[in-house]
C-alpha cells in the first residue's frame, strides 16, 4: 500500500537549452513593442470588423475563409475586454483607447514565436542533425516577412503555426510507430495531427493543401503497414481504422465544431442577413425573425404572402407589381401586351403582397378552418394593392424575348383572354401531398396553359420599369434552377372582405408567434455554401501580385506609414533567405531526380536509411512548398505576397536539410567540408545582416531619411514610400 | 484506319499457325484446353498441338515480364474460344504467353486432350472473330446512319460549327447544312465503336468484354445523337479513341521494339494526338494520358539492366520523334492550312490585333500603306491590346448627372468609326498648325508629353480625380476643353513598352501606354459595359495601379499624316510563328473556345441564344445523366431531339466505376498483403488492375479537369470520358463474371454464369435502347409528363425535359 514511500520521488528532467533559447528569441522578436503602431495596419482593417461583430454577437458572412481564424482573433479581443466599438474603416486610423491592441495581436504573435522551436523540432524529427535543426529555426527567426506578418492582427502566422504543428505531430507519430504503436504517446500525436490539420483548414481554405499532403504521406505509410506481413490482419485493420478516425473523421468533426461555436456566438441579425435564405434569417435574433415570428405556418387559400426568389441574383428580391403598364412599343420596335408590369423588387414594399386565391371561388379571405394549399394545387395569385391576377401569355418578355411576358391581367376587351392559372410545384416536398409552408417550402409556379415557369431573369428593366428586375415565364428550360424557385417570406391570413380594409391590412405589419428553428446541419450547410459562393466584386489592389513575383521577392506590400514621420511597415522578406531557399528547392529537385535515376540502374549513392530520410524530408518540405504555392496559379482571386508565406516556411525548412546533405555526401574530403562550412557561415552572416538592415521596415519603429529609404530599395519593383516635402 | 487495322489482324491470323518461335513455351494452348466450355465444338487445333507437345518447359521470364507491365490474359472459366490466342511472331500480348506457361505445365500433365478438332476450325474461328467485328461495325453504322436526314433544319451547335464548315468550303458566310459534312460526322461517330471494341479486346483479350463495350456504345442514345449532327465532338472522340487504340497496340508490341508494327502504332499514336489537339483543346487530356503511359513505359525500360544506355537512348529518341515532333509538325501544318484558307476578313476580326488583321483581305488594313512613325499632327486610331476591347472613342454626349464631372464621354468601341480618330498634339503649343507644310516634321518619341485631341469634337483626352463611372477605384476619363485648349489635366506621357527614351513610335508594332501627367495614372479600359447613357460601349478609366496589364496597353492602328511617306504594311506583317502564338493566345484568353464562336456568330437572334444557366450544366451533373440538352424543337408539337445518355447504360457505368474501385482495391490490398492468388485469378486481377487502370485513368483525365474550368460547360463535354467509362464497364463485368464462374467451378453449370451474365447485359442494353431510341431519332407529340406521349413513363428524373 505504502510501497511507493520506500523509494524517493525522482524527477528527471531533460531540458534542451537549444529549444529554450530559440523559444525565448522567438518570443522576443515577435512580442517586442507589440502594441506599436497603435493604428490600423493593412488588413487589420478587414479582420477587425469581424472581431467587432463577434464582440457584438452580430451575424456576418465572410467568404474569405472558415470562421476559426476569425474566432481566434476575437478570442484575443475577448481576453483583452474589447467591446467591439471601433469603426474599422481606414488603414492608418488611430486606435481608440477601448481597443486592446496588445491582446488582439497576441495570438498571432505567439503563433509566430512558437513556429521557431517547431521548425527546430521538425528538422530533428526528420532525422537531421541539431546543427541543421538550429539553422532552420534561426532562419525562421530572422525572416523579416514572417516577423511582420505575425506581429499584426492577421491570420497567416496562425495558419503557418498549425501547418507546422500538423507536420511535426505527424512526424512524431510516425517515428513512434516503429517502436510503440497504440501507446498513449502514439495516440496523442496521431490525434494532434488530425486536430492541427482541421485547425489549419479552419483558418484558411488553403490549409487544405497541407492537410492533403499529410494525408498523402499517411496513406503511403499506411500502404507500407498493409504490406508488412509480420502484422496480423486484425492489427493491420486496427492501424487503418485508427488512422481513418484520427485523420479523416476527427478533422471533419472539429471543422463542424468551429461552425457550431461560430453560430452559437453569432445569434443577432446583422448587415449580411440579406444573402441568406429566409429560413436562416428567421433563425437569427432581430431582423427578419422579428417580422416572421409567429406567422401561420401553412399557406391557405386567402393567405396574404410576399414571395422571395431563392436564387437572389443579382440581388435578393420579392415578386412585385405596380400600377404602371408595359410600354405599348419597346425601344427596339417590338410590341408588348400593354398590361400591368410584374417585376422583382429588392426592397420591402406594400406592393410585394400577393393573395393566394382558389380559382373556383371568389373570396379573398381565409376560411375557418383554413384550407391549406398543397403540392399540385392550381392557384391564382392576386396582387394585393391592385387586385389584378398574375398572368402570362404568348407575348415575348421585354428583355428576354425567348421567354414569355408576365403581367397582371388588365381586361382591354380585346381578343386576349386571361391565362392566370398556376400549378403549385413544391420543390423540396417530402410527399406529393405536402402543404405549402411559409419560409420552409421552395415552390415553383407552373403556368397551366403554356407550362411556362415563373422565373426571375435578373435583367434590370429600363426606366419605364423603374430599373426593377425582369420576371418572365420560362418555356425553353424547364429543368431545376434556383431562379425559378420562390418561397413565402411574410405571411398572414387575410381577413378583410373589402378592398379598402384589405389595403389597410396589407400596410399593417405581420405578427403572432411561433418560432422556427433550423437544425445545426441545415444552417451549417447553408452558411458553408454561401461562403464558398459569395463573390467579392472589384478586387483590384495596388499591391496585388502574381505567383511568379513571389519566388524571388519581386514585390512587397506597404502595410503602414506613420502619419507624420517616414516610419513605415512593409511586408518585405529577407532577400538572401528567399533566394537561397528557392535555390535549395531547385537543388533538391535535381539531386532527387539524379539519385532516383541512378537507383533505377542499381547504383545506390546513399545508404537505404539515408535515402528514405532524404525522400521524406523532400516529400514534406519540398512537397509542402509545392502544394502551398502551385495551386495559386489556378486561382482567379486577387493575390498578395503574404499568400506565399506558408510555402516559404516549408522552403526554409528544406534549406538546412539540403545544406547538410551537401556537406555530408557531396563534399568528398575534409578540406572541402571545411570550406563548405565556412561558406555556409558567411552566407548565414549575410542573411543576418540583411535582416538587420530591413529591421526598420519590419518593425516600423524608426523613421528613415529619404536617402536611407532609397538605399533600401534594392529592386525597382519594390514600393517603398518616400515622403515629398 | 480501320483498313490498316484489319489488314494487320488478317496478317496475324494468317501467320498464327506455323511453329512456335524458339524459347517460347507452347503453354497457352494447353491452357485453353482447360478453359474450354464443355460441348463447345471448336477446340482450336493449336491447343491440340500444344497439348500433345507440351513438355515440362517452365518459363523463366514470367515474373520479369509481369513486372514490366505487359497485359496478361483474361484467364478463368468462360466462353470457350472467347479469348484471343496470343499471336506468335507478331506483337501479341507478351504476358499472355508468359502467364499461361505455369498453367501449361500443370494442365498438360494433368489432362490429356479431350478430342482432336479439325484443322479447318482454326480458320473458322478466325473468320468468326472477323464476322463479329464486322457485325459490330455494321450495327454501329446502321444505328448512326438511320434517319440521318432528320430533322432537316439546323440544330443547336450546328449553327456555329456548320458555319465554320461552310467557312472553309465557300469562304463566305452563306450557310447551308452540307450533307457530306453530316455523313462524315456520322461515319466518324460509327467508327468509335469498332475502335472501342478493339481497344477492350487488346486490353482484356476477351471477346465478351469487347462485345459488351461495343453494345454499350452502340445502344447509347447520347453517343448516337452526338454522332448524327455536324459537331466537332464525333471528330474529337474519333481521334481520342484512335489514339487510345494505337497506344494500347504499341504497348502490346513492347516485346518487339523497333519492329515495323511497333513503329507503325507508335507513329499512328502521334498522328492521332495531333488530330485530337487540332480539333479541340480537350484533346490535351489524351495527350497527357499518352504522355503518362510513355513515361511509365520508359521508366520500366530504364530499370531493365539488360538494356544498354544506347538502346535506351534509341527508345527515348523514337518516342520523342513519334510522340512530340511528329504531332507538333502535323499540328503546325494544320494551322498553316487554316491561315491560308481563311484569309478573308470576317466578324472575328475585332478580336485580333491590328497586325493580325493586316493579313486578312477585305480588312481596311490589308494591303494598306501608312506612315510608319508617329509624328505630331498625325491623325490616328488607338486600339486596346486586350482582346475585344476596341478603339479609344469619344462622342458628343456628356456623362450624365451624378457620374463624375459632366464632361464629354470617352469610351472604347469595337467597330471602326470616325469618332475613333484622334490627333496627336504637343502639350504646350496649339497655335502652330503642325500640318503646315513649312513646318518640319517632328516625330513623337518615347517619353514625350503629348495631348490627344478628338478630331470630330476638338476636345482633349482628359482625366482628373473623379471616380470612374463603373470602376470606383479608378479615375474618370473625359473629353475636355474647347477647340483644343484645355488645362494641364490634358497632358499625357506616351511610353513604349520595353523601349529606351527618345525612340520613335511605330504604327501597329509599338505597344504604348499613356500616363496621365498630373495624377500619374495609366489610361486603360476596364472592359465593363456602360449603361444606356454610354450607348453600351465599354468604360475607359485611368487606373492608379501601375501594373502592366494588357488592358492598359494600346497600339496605333490607322495613321494619317500627309507629310510622311507611306510604307506598305507588308513589312509589318507578323511572321507565321507570331500568328500561331497570337491566335492561341486569343483562344486561351477568350477562355471559352466554344463561346468565342457562339458570341461571334450567334449575335443574330435565332431564339436559341444560350443564356447562362439554360443549356450550361455543372460537371457533377454529367455522370449521373442529370440533365440533357435540347438539340432541336421547342414546342410540344415540334419534332424534338434531346441529347441524353441512355440512363440504363449511364447508371450501369456509374455503378461499374464504384464496383471497379472496390474490386481493384481488394485485389491490390490482397497482393500487398502477400496473398497467393490462384493463377487464374491472378491473371484476371492483372487484367483488372492494368487494363482497367488505364481505362479508369482515361476516364478521370477526361472528366475531372472540367471541375477546374471556369468556362461555360455543356453536357456534351462529358462524352469522351463516357467512352472510357463504357470500356471500363465492359472489361469489368466480363472479368467479374469470369471470377464468379471460377469460384463456382465445382458446380455443374458454373460456366453458364458467365454466358448468362453477358447475355443479360447485352439484351438489357438493347432493350433500354428500344425504350429510349426516340430521344435520338426524334419524338413528336406531347411532352413526357403527358400519358399520351410516346415517352410517357420514361421521364425517370424530374430534370429531364423531353
Amino acid at each position: 500500500m505504502l510501497g511507493f514511500l520506500q523509494h524517493p520521488v525522482m524527477v528527471t528532467a531533460e531540458v534542451n537549452l537549444n529549444m529554450v533559447a530559440l523559444t525565448a528569441m522567438g518570443l522576443l522578436s515577435r512580442l517586442w513593442q507589440l502594441a506599436y503602431p497603435r493604428a490600423v495596419v493593412f488588413d487589420e482593417v478587414y479582420y477587425g470588423q469581424y472581431i467587432s461583430f463577434y464582440m457584438k454577437r452580430i451575424f456576418f458572412l465572410d467568404g474569405s475563409g472558415p470562421p476559426f481564424g476569425h474566432m481566434l482573433l476575437a478570442l484575443g479581443g475577448y481576453l483583452g475586454g474589447f467591446d467591439g466599438n471601433f469603426l474599422w474603416n481606414r488603414i492608418g486610423a488611430e486606435y481608440s483607447s477601448n481597443v486592446p491592441v496588445w491582446s488582439l495581436r497576441l495570438l498571432p504573435a505567439l503563433s509566430g514565436a512558437l513556429s521557431v522551436p517547431m521548425a527546430y523540432e521538425i528538422v530533428r524529427e526528420l532525422g537531421f542533425s541539431h546543427c541543421a535543426a538550429t539553422g532552420a529555426a534561426l532562419l525562421v527567426l530572422i525572416e523579416n516577412a514572417l516577423i511582420t506578418q505575425s506581429r499584426l492582427m492577421l491570420l497567416e502566422s496562425v495558419l503557418i503555426f498549425f501547418n507546422l504543428l500538423a507536420v511535426l505531430s505527424y512526424l512524431k507519430f510516425s517515428n513512434s510507430q516503429k517502436h510503440r504503436p497504440f501507446s498513449p504517446r502514439w495516440w496523442f500525436w496521431l490525434v494532434l495531427t488530425g486536430v492541427a490539420c482541421s485547425c489549419a483548414v479552419g483558418i484558411k481554405y488553403v490549409g487544405v493543401f497541407t492537410y492533403l499532403l499529410v494525408l498523402g504521406v499517411a496513406a503511403v505509410h499506411a500502404w507500407h503497414v498493409i504490406g508488412d506481413q509480420t502484422l496480423s490482419n486484425v492489427r493491420v485493420l486496427c492501424h487503418l481504422l485508427a488512422r481513418a478516425a484520427a485523420l479523416v473523421v476527427l478533422p471533419i468533426l472539429v471543422y463542424l465544431l468551429f461552425f457550431y461555436i461560430h453560430l452559437l456566438l453569432l445569434y443577432r441579425s446583422g448587415p449580411h442577413d440579406q444573402i441568406m435564405s429566409s429560413a436562416f434569417q428567421a433563425s437569427l435574433e432581430g431582423g427578419l425573425a422579428r417580422v416572421t415570428q409567429g406567422q401561420p405556418l401553412e399557406v391557405a387559400f386567402g393567405s396574404q404572402v410576399t414571395l422571395k426568389n431563392v436564387f437572389g441574383q443579382p440581388v435578393p428580391c420579392w415578386l412585385h407589381s405596380h400600377q404602371s403598364t408595359y410600354p405599348m412599343i419597346y425601344e427596339n420596335g417590338r410590341g408588348s401586351s400593354h398590361q400591368q408590369q410584374v417585376t422583382c423588387y429588392p426592397f420591402k414594399d406594400v406592393n410585394n403582397w400577393w393573395i393566394v386565391k382558389d380559382p373556383g371561388r371568389h373570396q379573398l379571405v381565409v376560411n375557418n378552418p383554413p384550407r391549406p394549399v398543397r403540392h399540385g394545387d392550381v392557384v391564382q395569385l392576386v396582387h394585393g394593392m391592385t387586385t389584378r391576377l398574375l398572368n402570362t401569355h404568348d407575348v415575348a418578355a421585354p428583355l428576354s424575348p425567348h421567354a414569355q411576358e408576365v403581367s397582371c391581367y388588365v381586361d382591354y376587351n380585346i381578343s386576349m383572354p386571361p391565362q392566370n392559372l398556376w400549378r403549385l410545384d413544391i420543390v423540396n416536398r417530402e410527399s406529393d401531398t405536402d402543404v405549402w409552408k411559409t419560409i420552409l417550402s421552395e415552390v415553383r409556379f407552373v403556368h397551366v396553359n403554356t407550362s411556362a415557369i415563373l422565373k426571375l431573369s435578373g435583367v434590370p428593366l429600363p426606366d419605364w420599369g423603374f430599373r426593377q428586375l425582369e420576371v418572365v415565364g420560362e418555356k425553353l428550360f424547364r429543368g431545376y434552377h434556383e431562379s425559378t424557385v420562390w418561397n413565402v417570406e411574410e405571411h398572414r391570413y387575410g381577413r378583410s372582405q373589402e378592398q379598402k380594409e384589405r389595403e389597410l391590412e396589407l400596410h399593417s405589419p405581420t405578427q403572432v408567434d411561433i418560432s422556427r428553428n433550423l437544425s445545426f446541419m441545415a444552417r451549417f450547410s447553408e452558411l458553408q455554401w454561401r461562403m464558398l459562393t459569395v463573390r467579392s466584386d472589384d478586387s483590384e489592389h495596388k499591391y496585388s501580385s502574381t505567383p511568379l513575383d513571389w519566388v524571388m521577392l519581386d514585390t512587397n506590400i506597404a502595410y503602414w506609414l506613420h502619419p507624420r514621420t517616414s516610419a513605415q511597415i512593409h511586408l518585405l522578406g529577407n532577400v538572401v533567405i528567399w533566394a537561397s531557399a528557392s535555390l535549395a528547392t531547385l537543388a533538391y529537385a535535381l539531386l532527387f531526380v539524379w539519385y532516383l535515376l541512378r537507383r533505377r540502374r542499381r547504383v545506390c549513392d546513399l545508404p537505404e536509411d539515408r535515402w528514405l530520410r532524404w525522400v521524406l524530408a523532400g516529400a514534406l518540405c519540398a512537397g509542402g512548398w509545392a502544394v502551398n504555392y502551385l495551386p495559386f496559379f489556378l486561382m482567379e482571386k486577387t493575390l498578395f505576397l503574404y499568400h506565399y508565406l506558408p510555402a516559404l516556411t516549408f522552403q526554409i525548412l528544406l534549406l538546412p536539410v539540403v545544406l547538410e546533405h551537401v556537406s555530408d555526401h557531396l563534399c568528398r574530403s575534409q578540406l572541402q567540408r571545411s570550406l563548405f562550412t565556412a561558406l555556409v557561415v558567411a552566407w548565414f552572416t549575410s542573411a543576418c545582416h540583411v535582416s538587420n538592415m530591413l529591421r526598420p521596415l519590419t518593425y516600423g519603429d524608426r523613421p528613415l531619411s529619404p536617402s536611407e529609404l532609397k538605399a533600401l530599395r534594392w529592386k525597382d519593383s519594390w514600393d517603398i514610400l518616400i515622403r515629398r516635402y | 484506319m480501320l483498313c490498316a487495322t484489319s489488314r494487320l489482324l488478317a496478317a496475324r491470323a494468317a501467320s498464327a499457325l506455323p511453329a512456335h518461335p524458339r524459347g517460347r513455351g507452347p503453354a497457352p494452348r494447353s491452357r485453353r484446353r482447360e478453359l474450354h466450355f464443355p460441348g463447345h465444338p471448336e477446340l482450336p487445333p493449336g491447343d491440340l498441338l500444344a497439348g500433345r507437345f507440351a513438355g515440362p518447359s517452365v518459363s523463366t521470364g514470367r515474373r520479369a515480364i509481369l513486372r514490366r507491365g505487359r497485359m496478361p490474359p483474361a484467364a478463368g472459366g468462360g466462353l470457350a474460344g472467347s479469348e484471343l490466342r496470343p499471336r506468335r511472331g507478331r506483337c501479341g500480348s507478351q504476358a499472355a504467353r508468359a502467364a499461361g506457361r505455369d498453367v501449361a505445365t500443370e494442365t498438360a500433365t494433368a489432362r490429356s486432350p479431350k478430342r482432336p478438332a479439325p484443322l479447318s476450325s482454326r480458320r473458322f474461328e478466325a473468320a468468326g472473330r472477323w464476322a463479329l467485328l464486322a457485325l459490330v461495325t455494321l450495327t454501329s453504322f446502321a444505328t448512326r446512319f438511320h434517319r440521318l436526314d432528320q430533322p432537316p433544319h439546323i440544330c443547336w451547335d450546328e449553327t456555329h460549327f456548320g458555319k465554320m464548315g461552310s467557312y472553309y468550303i465557300n469562304r463566305t458566310f452563306f450557310f447551308d447544312v452540307h450533307p457530306p459534312l453530316g455523313k462524315f460526322c456520322a461515319f466518324l461517330g460509327s467508327m468509335l465503336i469498332p475502335l472501342a471494341y478493339l481497344t477492350v479486346l487488346e486490353l482484356s483479350r476477351s471477346l465478351p468484354a469487347a462485345l459488351l463495350t461495343a453494345a454499350l456504345l452502340t445502344f447509347d442514345t447520347g453517343c448516337l445523337t452526338l454522332s448524327q449532327y455536324i459537331l466537332l465532338d464525333p471528330i474529337l472522340m474519333f481521334f481520342i479513341m484512335a489514339a487510345m487504340l494505337s497506344m494500347v497496340k504499341y504497348n502490346s508490341c513492347a516485346n518487339r521494339p523497333f519492329s515495323a508494327p511497333w513503329w507503325f502504332w507508335l507513329s499512328l499514336t502521334g498522328v492521332n494526338l495531333a488530330g485530337a489537339l487540332g480539333v479541340k483543346f480537350v484533346g490535351l487530356f489524351i495527350i497527357l494520358q499518352v504522355g503518362w503511359n510513355t513515361l511509365s513505359d520508359l521508366w520500366h525500360l530504364f530499370g531493365d539492366l539488360s538494356l544498354s544506355m544506347v538502346t535506351l537512348g534509341k527508345h527515348l529518341t523514337a518516342r520523342i520523334l513519334c510522340l512530340i515532333v511528329l504531332p507538333l509538325a502535323l499540328y503546325i501544318a494544320t494551322y498553316a492550312v487554316h491561315f491560308m484558307v481563311l484569309n478573308k476578313s470576317g466578324p472575328g476580326d475585332g478580336f485580333f490585333s491590328s497586325a493580325f488583321q493586316a493579313r486578312l483581305s477585305g480588312n481596311n488594313l490589308h494591303n494598306a500603306s501608312i506612315p510608319e512613325h508617329l509624328a505630331y499632327g498625325s491623325m490616328i486610331t488607338v486600339k486596346n491590346l486586350r482582346m475585344a476591347i476596341g478603339y479609344l472613342h469619344s462622342h458628343r454626349h456628356f456623362y450624365p448627372e451624378g457620374v463624375g464631372a459632366r464632361q464629354q464621354q470617352v469610351t472604347t468601341y469595337l467597330h471602326k468609326d470616325y469618332n475613333n480618330l484622334w490627333i496627336i498634339k504637343k502639350h504646350n503649343s496649339n497655335s502652330a498648325d503642325p500640318l503646315d507644310p513649312s513646318h518640319p516634321v517632328e516625330f513623337v518619341r518615347h517619353g514625350d508629353i503629348i495631348r490627344l485631341e478628338h478630331k470630330e469634337t476638338s476636345r482633349n483626352l482628359h482625366s482628373h480625380y473623379h471616380e470612374a463611372p463603373l470602376t470606383r477605384k479608378h479615375y474618370q476619363v473625359t473629353g475636355y476643353g474647347i477647340n483644343g485648349s484645355g488645362d494641364s489635366n490634358d497632358f499625357w506621357r506616351i511610353e513604349v513598352i520595353n523601349r529606351k527614351f527618345g525612340n520613335r513610335i511605330k504604327v501597329l508594332r509599338s505597344r504604348i501606354r499613356l500616363i496621365h501627367l498630373v495624377t500619374g495614372c495609366v489610361l486603360g479600359s476596364s472592359g465593363k459595359v456602360l449603361p444606356k447613357w454610354g450607348w453600351e460601349q465599354l468604360e475607359v478609366t485611368c487606373t492608379p495601379y501601375l501594373k502592366e496589364t494588357l488592358s492598359s496597353i494600346w497600339n496605333v492602328e490607322d495613321h494619317i499624316n500627309p507629310k510622311l511617306p507611306n510604307i506598305s504594311l507588308e513589312v509589318l506583317q507578323p511572321s507565321f510563328p507570331e500568328i500561331m502564338l497570337e491566335s492561341h493566345l486569343v483562344m486561351i484568353r477568350s477562355s471559352v473556345w466554344t463561346s468565342f464562336f457562339l458570341t461571334t456568330f450567334l449575335q443574330g437572334n435565332n431564339g436559341l441564344k444560350p443564356k447562362d444557366n439554360e443549356f450550361t450544366s455543372k460537371p457533377w451533373h454529367w455522370p449521373i445523366n442529370f440533365q440533357g440538352l435540347r438539340f432541336s424543337g421547342v414546342n410540344d408539337t415540334d419534332f424534338r431531339v434531346y441529347l441524353l445518355g441512355n440512363p440504363v447504360i449511364w447508371w450501369l457505368n456509374l455503378l461499374s466505376i464504384a464496383l471497379y474501385i472496390l474490386s481493384a482495391s481488394i485485389f491490390a490490398v490482397a497482393v500487398q498483403r502477400g496473398a497467393h492468388l490462384p493463377v487464374k485469378v491472378e491473371g484476371l486481377s492483372q487484367v483488372l488492375l492494368r487494363g482497367g487502370g488505364q481505362l479508369l485513368f482515361g476516364w478521370m483525365m477526361h472528366y475531372f479537369p472540367f471541375f477546374l474550368m471556369g468556362r461555360v460547360l455543356y453536357f456534351h463535354h462529358y462524352f469522351p470520358a463516357m467512352l472510357f467509362s463504357s470500356m471500363l464497364t465492359g472489361l469489368l463485368w466480363d472479368t467479374l463474371l469470369r471470377l464468379c464462374a471460377w469460384s463456382l467451378a465445382s458446380y455443374p453449370l458454373a460456366r453458364c454464369v458467365h454466358v448468362l451474365g453477358i447475355l443479360t447485359l447485352l439484351l438489357g442494353t438493347a432493350y433500354s435502347f428500344y425504350l429510349f431510341h426516340p430521344l435520338a431519332y426524334g419524338m413528336v407529340g406531347p411532352l413526357a409528363q403527358d400519358p399520351q406521349s410516346p415517352m410517357a413513363g420514361l421521364r425517370w428524373l424530374e430534370s429531364w425535359d423531353f
